[in-house]
């Protein structure tokens, strides 16, 4: 656990970044600062491995004051994963990954050899760890900034804007893998973002911070979304947080129609099966030529997907598939709507 | 009086006079193991005082105006006359020559280091710190390597413009290439300049190739010429892992 206590820092000239925070990161979560420019989460996230010095209070690791160790051996305990993911360019992809090792003592073959693990491990192929940085796509070099990270197995990482400079499908690969990472490895992470659905998507808990170092607001991205502590939080997590929220509920309870008996009566439609049983397609006023789907969902998925899908769907109906993608039942954004009504009332009473 | 015509061929006359190349006395091997051994001791020299300065004032950012400015103060003074006023201060001798060498040579040694050094991705830098670098292993492990391209570029311009000049020793009496020039003009043995001039130059052709093969040799490849690199290296072997399509075997498995 993080334990930030009565933190406050100054810069020369006045100029207050931080002022009078208290926040715990719990063990094994991922804790996200996130608030607009100015509002002091990266001096937030900076002062847990010492790159900035608080002015007063104190920071803790497991109860260990960070001001009490020796700050370069406190770093390399600590993953460090930065925007553009500062990695050096005179250094191949092994060397970089192995660079906190390598200041340890680990030997140079060991240290290699175990980058070329981290390689795979965050998705990427080992043919790479002989490459140089530049030759890298900034999609692939934000992945070996996380595995260089995670070199020396610290117990906790911090990322400060790690995947704000890659283009948004890039984003969503690498907001996904590093998900999938955390469920293995369970570290303590302080994540921080100025975007708030990043934040939402990420976060075990947010913190929404505002201008002049202050803490506006912390809890799971549900709390967030359901119970905005002020204005300032409401106004942060956006207008459509009520659409939002819907990715924290599954569609599992969700009533559907037959498949068999399903026809839009308004619109012609009628849902065109393969022999399998899968969905190919809407056939729309009795016409042969299918129109696509725009994707399917499981009783997994949150009704977030569901409701997306009902809209962009040419016969205004979304389509559950089974484990292996047979059609098990279609459900119209009318079923939607009955279904949100009937959870508001189960929540009100 | 009619200039004395000397036919073109004559040009040759001396450089190519087998006398000249002999290796007992003041031949021309003689000249241009002296030339070199001043290049170099120069080079050495301006190197022990620049780089230091010039790593200091770029790692700290301090002191970077008044370096900087004092280089270039140093870089306008004419050497010939630098050259003159310490013969007169300290009397003839290989010290003033060697002197106002290093006067020439320590700018461009300072100003590229300084100037490597403060090029370097500041985010890269961020990171030798966060991650448990102590400030001379950022030093010495994150900031020269990145800025050695440079910080040995300033090297070899000073390498050549020092061996271009190093032809001034011989007005104050020493030896070198400059005795060629000088010797010829006085005696208007033209085929006598000219081998001066030509041994000037191939001296700091070679010199520079040299120093090219050990740029090679000490700058990564990670940092070196580095958008001709990438085409050259892109184009000799497509990349079949580049997985930041959202078809990748990672963007299926969330």
């Amino acid at each position: 656990m993080i334990t930030f206590d009565a933190v406050t820092k100054a810069f020369p000239g006045g100029n207050v970044a931080v002022d009078n925070l208290s926040l715990e990161l719990p063990t094994g979560q991922i804790t996200v600062f996130v608030g607009p420019s100015g509002c002091g989460k990266t001096t937030s996230l900076r002062m847990i491995n010492r790159t900035i010095e608080p002015t007063s209070g104190t920071i803790s690791i497991d109860g260990e004051d960070v001001t009490s160790q020796d700050a370069a051996l406190l770093r390399r305990r600590i993953g460090y994963v930065i925007q553009h993911a500062g990695l050096f360019p005179h250094r191949t992809v092994a060397d970089n990954i192995a660079t906190v090792p390598l200041l340890n003592g680990v030997n140079k073959a060991q240290a290699r050899e175990q980058a070329r693990e981290l390689l795979t491990r965050v998705g990427l192929d080992e043919s790479l760890a002989s490459r140089y940085p530049a030759q890298l796509s900034g999609g692939q070099q934000q992945r070996v900034g996380v595995a260089r990270a995670l070199a020396a197995d610290p117990p906790v990482m911090l990322m400060d804007e790690p995947f704000s400079a890659v283009d948004p499908i890039v984003r969503d690969g690498l907001q996904r893998e590093f998900l999938r990472l955390q469920s293995e490895l369970g570290k303590t992470i302080a994540f921080v973002t100025h975007d708030i659905d990043e934040a939402i998507k990420l976060g075990d808990r947010v913190a929404i911070f505002r201008e002049g170092g202050h803490l506006a607001q912390v809890g799971s991205p549900q709390d967030l979304l359901d119970d905005p502590a002020d204005e300032f939080v409401a106004d942060f997590v956006g207008r459509d947080r009520g659409f939002r929220a819907l990715s924290f509920i599954t569609a599992e309870k969700l009533e559907v129609e037959q498949v068999s008996a399903y026809v839009d009566r308004a619109r012609g439609a009628s849902l065109v099966l393969d022999d399998t049983g899968r969905p190919t397609g809407w056939s729309v006023d009795g016409q042969e030529v299918l129109r696509a789907l725009p994707g399917t969902f499981t009783t997994r998925d949150a009704l977030r997907l569901v409701t997306d899908l009902a809209i962009t769907s040419p016969a205004g109906a979304a389509v559950r598939v089974d484990e292996a993608g047979v059609a098990d039942g279609v459900v119209a954004h009318e079923a939607i709507a009955r279904h949100l009504t009937a959870l508001r009332r189960e929540t009100e009473r | 009086m009619p200039a004395p015509v000397v036919p073109m061929l004559n040009y040759f006359a001396y450089l190519f006079d087998g006398g000249h190349w002999s290796l007992a006395g003041e031949g021309i091997p003689d000249r241009l193991l002296q030339h070199i051994a001043y290049t170099l001791v120069t080079l050495a020299i301006s190197a022990v005082i620049a780089l230091p300065v010039g790593l200091f004032i770029g790692h700290t950012n301090r002191g970077a105006f008044l370096a900087i400015n004092i280089g270039n103060a140093g870089r306008s003074l004419p050497t010939f006359g630098l050259l003159s006023l310490m013969v007169v201060l300290v009397g003839i001798g290989t010290l003033p020559v060697i002197v106002a060498l290093v006067v020439l040579a320590v700018p461009p040694i300072l100003a590229s280091t300084y100037a490597g050094l403060r090029s370097v991705d500041r985010s890269a830098v961020d990171a030798a710190i966060g991650m448990g670098m102590r400030p001379i292993q950022v030093l010495f492990r994150a900031e020269v390597p990145m800025a050695l391209p440079l910080i040995v570029s300033g090297l070899r311009s000073a390498l050549l413009q020092v061996c271009a000049t190093a032809t001034v020793a011989a007005y104050v009496g020493l030896g070198g290439l400059g005795r060629l020039l000088i010797d010829g003009l006085s005696t208007n043995d033209y085929p006598q300049v000219f081998a001066g001039a030509v041994l000037v130059a191939v001296l700091a052709v070679l010199l520079d190739l040299l120093s090219a093969a050990v740029e090679r040799a000490v700058v990564s490849p990670g940092v070196r010429e580095r958008s001709v690199r990438r085409t050259r290296w892109r184009r000799a072997r497509p990349d079949p892992t580049n997985e930041d399509a959202p078809t990748s075997p990672v963007g299926i498995s969330g």
